[in-house]
């Protein structure tokens, strides 16, 4: 799970280009969007590609973004959950 | 009714010139670097100009700079100013790598945040998001710079009572060629009460065609 | 208030005398419904759509709906108009050319004259072509905008060089309002203005990775709506300051139009409607008339959640929430930087003939705000129109078409 959620960060920061942000920056828990990393509806369009590029994870209805993206932390265990099914 | 020339910035050969002066270079000849380090230099503080693409990143900076200098986004209402924009390779930089995420049915992902990209007038809309600006807003392509055109376009809408300051010019990108002028044209009676003579240029296609030589 | 500010009288009295009218001529649109004006209302007034289930692996792995045109009645038609010796053309330019040609048949005007500009509206033009899986001869030059344009032109001979406006979805609608412009201004007697885009995988492809197609033949405004469905197709208008030589019975004017930038976000609509709000006002203002007066709004109504609710919240803010509307993108999709020029020639249709067309694929009414969807065919007076359109990048656009002499 640790290793996940510092991959996640990793690929986070990547794919969204986060400029000046540090994988320490983000703790997990935080939330992702809004007060968090700040991060807006393409960016929600992204993870979701993000999810499908590199773990083989379809999210079929955007609306389960909402949940699914709320903190790395969350993202880890939605992984964790979908990768073996 | 005229129009002048406020201030003006040229984009291109790894300088940045501010009316006509040079502001601003780097050792960095890539252009991804290069406008990396322009942003920090001018202190550009807008994290998400890192997810623009070039062109955007092009145009972008160059209005920021002119924007915030002149403080125009302060003096005028969103309404009352103006975008009008032109370039040649419209946004096909990005288009050809869209296209490359779609050309291996095995590795099949499209990005939106790429996307969206795939549209030049996303350049004007970044500005006025930076700057809320709301008025007129324009892209026409040309195969080069068309000073007759943005000059007698922008006088039109400045005529029309419905602009007091337009941000025009000329942002191209494709295949780390890129270049870029932008201006700001204001009316000559507004100008007049704040500047002298000879701190801003009549607004005219030679003139026009004069400075984006640069 | 705006409203009664600009009251006709102390505004248009004085621009009228110094400036040139803009009347609006002969249209032509190439849909999926059909080549001709004709055919295209036929469909439209009896509520069938061109929207069909299409499965096609080379536009997308699962079936979708969408609003394509057969690629070989595009070969026949261009055909009739062309010789052998001619081009090649590219799918998109066969297009164009097919209806242009029709619109100055129609009309009584010279491209050649030196009086004339082509205003080419589009997305992406010859797009196509970056398709490696693709097989042309074209020159690379033929993706950019320009070159495609020039290409147009010169074959109706046009000295002038062409105009090209890339502007998203108000493409089309800006489009008319530059020509307008340029009429008035004097710079040009006659403008055609030609908005076209083809649907290919490049675009369908992006859209699906913004979630923002519905699985269903979209449905503007209703409480169902999930999304848009896409179209592709060419609109070509043409205006000129010279009524007789447009060769048409009525008249109609363009009376005025505007641009705005939401300043909110690249691809979310604003949630205030604002942008579109000033473009809408702008564009009334410069009529001269008060909301009340318009007669039929040609909406946007892409029928994704957030755009139709944006575009209801803008029309009520604009004081326009009791004039009949409709969203034509449940006939012929999004047609895209076409959307604004198709959507105008329908709109000026409905003028012409006095009828409204209902807009398929609303079933229960699904924004904020009381607006008039039109939901069955109307036969009544349409003297005063206004078409809006909104895209990318947080722009908007809404121009007026009004007849010079009111019907009552």
């Amino acid at each position: 799970m640790e290793e996940l959620i510092e991959k996640l960060k990793n690929e986070i920061i990547e794919v969204l280009n986060l400029e000046d942000i540090e994988p320490e920056d983000i703790d997990a828990d935080d939330p992702l969007f809004n007060e968090g990393l700040g991060l807006d509806s393409i960016d929600a369009l992204e993870l979701i590609v993000l999810l499908e590029k590199n773990y083989g994870i379809k999210i079929e209805d955007p609306r389960d973004g909402r949940k699914i993206f709320f903190s790395v932390k969350t993202m880890a265990e939605y992984i964790i959950e979908h990768q073996n099914n | 009714m005229t129009n002048a020339i406020t201030t003006y910035c040229n984009i291109k050969d790894w300088l940045i010139k501010i009316d006509g002066q040079t502001d601003f270079s780097s050792d960095e000849k890539e252009f991804r670097k290069f406008i990396r380090a322009a942003y920090r230099n001018y202190k550009t503080g807008y994290p998400k100009f890192f997810k623009m693409d070039n062109l955007s990143k092009l145009g972008f900076l160059t209005a920021d700079i002119l924007i915030k200098r002149s403080g125009i986004a302060d003096t005028y209402a969103g309404e009352e100013i103006g975008i009008i924009l032109s370039n040649s390779s419209s946004s096909l930089d990005t288009d050809e790598k869209h296209q490359e995420t779609i050309n291996d049915k095995d590795n099949y992902f499209p990005s939106p945040s790429m996307f969206v990209y795939t549209l030049p007038n996303i350049m004007a809309g970044e500005i006025s998001i930076r700057h809320k600006i709301k008025g007129e807003n324009a892209v026409f392509i040309f195969e080069r710079f068309n000073p007759e055109f943005l000059y007698s376009y922008i006088t039109e809408l400045m005529a029309g009572n419905k602009l007091k300051c337009c941000l025009g010019g000329w942002v191209d990108y494709y295949q780390d060629h890129y270049e870029s002028f932008l201006f700001l044209v204001e009316q000559t009676e507004t100008v007049k009460r704040g500047k002298k003579a000879g701190e801003y240029i009549i607004f005219a296609p030679k003139n026009l065609e004069k400075l984006f030589k640069g | 208030m705006w409203i009664k500010q600009w009251k006709r009288s102390n505004f248009v009295s004085h621009f009228t005398e110094v400036m040139r009218k803009v009347y609006a001529g002969a249209g032509s649109m190439i849909t999926s419904l059909g080549f001709t004006i004709d055919e295209n209302i036929e469909h439209i007034k009896t509520g069938q759509t061109g929207l069909k289930i299409t499965d096609d692996p080379s536009l997308w792995n699962k079936p979708f709906p969408a609003s394509l045109i057969d690629s070989g009645k595009i070969k026949e038609a261009f055909s009739h108009i062309s010789g052998a010796s001619e081009g090649p053309f590219t799918r998109l330019e066969q297009m164009h050319l097919v209806s242009i040609q029709e619109v100055l048949e129609k009309s009584n005007i010279d491209p050649r004259d030196g009086k004339t500009l082509l205003i080419l509206s589009t997305t992406k033009g010859n797009i196509d072509l970056l398709d490696p899986s693709y097989p042309n001869d074209f020159a690379k030059d033929r993706l950019y905008l320009w070159k495609e344009a020039a290409i147009i032109n010169d074959y109706f001979h046009i000295p002038n060089r062409p105009l090209v406006i890339s502007n998203a979805c108000i493409s089309g609608v800006v489009g008319i309002i530059v020509g307008a412009r340029l009429i008035r201004s004097g710079r040009y007697d006659h403008i055609i203005i030609s908005g076209g885009d083809i649907l290919t995988e490049f675009v369908v492809s992006g859209f699906m990775s913004f979630q923002s197609l519905s699985s269903q033949p979209c449905k503007p405004f209703d409480a169902d709506r999930d999304g848009l469905s896409l179209g592709e197709g060419v609109g070509t208008l043409i205006l000129s300051a010279f009524h007789d030589r447009l060769e048409m019975e009525d008249k109609i004017v363009i009376t005025g139009g505007s641009s705005s930038n939401d300043a909110n976000h690249i691809s979310g609509p604003s949630r205030t409607g604002e942008g579109l709000y000033i473009a809408i006002k702008n564009a009334i203002q410069e009529t001269g008339l008060s909301p009340q007066d318009i007669d039929y709004i040609s909406a946007h109504g892409t029928a994704t959640d957030y755009n139709d609710e944006m575009e209801a919240k803008a029309i009520v803010r604009a004081g326009l929430q009791e004039i009949p509307l409709n969203s034509l993108k449940g006939y012929i999709g999004h047609t895209l930087g076409a959307a604004g020029t198709i959507e105008s020639i329908v709109a000026l249709e409905s003028m012409r003939r006095n009828e409204l067309y209902k807009t398929a694929g609303f079933r229960e009414h699904g924004v904020s705000g009381d607006i008039k969807v039109i939901n069955k065919f109307e036969k009544r007076n349409v003297n005063r129109c206004l078409k809006a359109a909104s895209g990318f990048g947080g722009c908007n656009a809404a121009v007026v078409f009004e007849k010079a002499k009111v019907e009552s």
